[in-house]
């Protein structure tokens, strides 16, 4: 027996389990997936003396398409089904790139995009994928309900923008732009690891084959999943060549704060980050389909 | 603090169990000392090490990452539900005994439910595919390469054709 004691309630409802978290606060956890949490527990690292069990509300889990093409994921939709649903990995291809990565199928079986994105841990791929894909982040508590866009939900190490009372009930992605290609990679010591850096590539091109829009986000390089876009904003107008990306990748390596682990120096995830970059950026534009 | 129990109904290869639990007992540990099925093994108990996999529902997850309160009312599956009553070893368990695809065993029966879910799902899989599927968990005698024979001979066995 390992986690330290605590109550455990299993939410019926989502108003019980968002009327539980407004009674207990911050000492309450939501457990989902548990795939991050119970681990944490075991080590004692974390000790919430409530756990609200939320697994029983199947209608915070599925894929829909609501209006405007928007893609809504519910927090509670296991990467399994997303791995599994060829809709959404149609709608959004980054994620059949990056859900190969995230750990290994029995976590995937089990582990959640809410739990993933509210544990807000930076070398994790789903949180520079949403900031990628400019994804709105839905967030409710008994008295109120609201929407906060992915670059201001990640505050820091593992801290997002939810508030004591509240739970990230959801995820709405927006459809990608026609001629839009996309490219997740990353780069680990062992398969299923944590990425020593990880990028996440979004080039649009204009109806002459120029770059109109371009996203980069990255992870495992900061605290927070790091929107490097602006570092590759002269690409916009371009033509997205192995030339013009090589311009641009300096400034990528400077937005990025690599702390370093036992397996890389903050020089060498810099290195790859700027290399990963590179190749994401450049695979993004060949899946376009218009790179003539 | 006082002991929160709960109350646990759950049905293990077939068999239903009712028992009572503390909130903070992992399944993994429900499963070995409240069931006594010891044959399902605890490794890291962080997630990492797979020797705990069973299937929950059919789906391979690991039971040191779950609440044995959160299998209330499902179906769990682990190494012992594997052999038929009467002792007879099923294809999978057959080839990783035929294959020498176990050493010191530790880690085989969390091998051995990862790989019945997931031929379960893909019965044709190639090697690669069965690397993949492996990936999670770990042999410290690094016997994998027996492991990956056997789990492909399986697949044919179970398809009907000569490995």
């Amino acid at each position: 027996m390992k986690p330290a004691p605590f109550k455990y309630i299993a939410a019926s409802s989502l108003d019980h389990a968002l009327s539980l978290k407004a009674e207990y606060g911050d000492d309450a956890r939501f457990l989902a997936g548990g795939q991050s949490l119970i681990p944490a527990m075991n080590f004692r690292l974390s000790r919430p003396s409530v756990l609200i069990d939320i697994n029983r509300l199947s209608d915070l889990a599925g894929v829909d398409w609501p209006e405007g093409n928007d893609i809504r994921v519910g927090a509670l939709t296991r990467y399994r089904n997303l791995e599994r649903n060829r809709d959404f990995l149609a709608a959004c291809p980054l994620f059949a790139d990056a859900l190969p990565h995230i750990a290994h199928p029995q976590i995937r079986n089990r582990g959640t995009i809410g739990g993933n994105l509210s544990h807000a841990d930076p070398a994790s791929e789903l949180p520079a994928l949403a900031v990628a894909m400019q994804a709105r982040m839905r967030i409710k508590s008994s008295a109120r309900e609201r929407e906060v866009v992915a670059a201001q939900f990640f505050q820091g190490l593992l801290t997002t923008d939810i508030e004591a009372d509240e739970m990230l009930v959801g995820v709405t992605f927006p459809p990608l732009a026609p001629r839009t290609g996309t490219s997740f990679m990353e780069v680990a010591r062992r398969r299923g690891d944590f990425a020593l850096a990880g990028v996440a590539a979004m080039v649009t091109l204009d109806q002459e084959g120029r770059c109109a829009a371009v996203r980069l986000a990255l992870c495992g390089v900061g605290e927070t999943p790091v929107d490097a876009s602006q570092a590759v904003s002269a690409l916009v107008g371009e033509r997205c060549t192995g030339a013009a990306i090589d311009d641009v990748i300096a400034g990528v390596q400077e937005v990025i704060e690599p702390a370093g682990n036992v397996h890389a120096s903050p020089d060498y995830q810099r290195h790859i980050a700027g290399v990963l970059a590179k190749r994401a950026l450049m695979t993004a534009h060949r899946r376009t389909g218009h790179d003539a | 603090m006082t002991p929160d129990r709960h109350e646990i109904a759950v049905t293990v290869n077939g068999m239903a169990y009712r028992s009572t639990a503390d909130a903070r007992l992992l399944l993994s540990d429900f499963l070995r000392h409240e069931l006594r099925l010891a044959g399902t093994h605890v490794g890291c108990e962080h997630g990492v090490c797979g020797a705990c996999t069973v299937l929950l529902d059919g789906i391979a997850v690991r039971s040191c990452l779950m609440l044995a309160v959160q299998a209330d009312g499902h179906e769990l599956t682990t190494i012992e539900g594997l052999a038929t009553d009467d002792g007879a070893l099923s294809p999978l368990q057959t080839a990783m005994h035929d294959h020498h695809g176990l050493q010191c065993g530790y880690c085989t029966p969390g091998i051995l439910m990862t790989v019945t879910a997931f031929l379960e799902e893909n019965k044709s899989p190639s090697e690669d595919d069965v690397r993949e599927a492996l990936s999670g968990n770990l042999c410290r005698c690094t016997g994998y390469q027996n492991i990956v024979d056997a789990v492909l001979a399986a697949a044919a066995a179970m398809r009907g054709v000569a490995p």
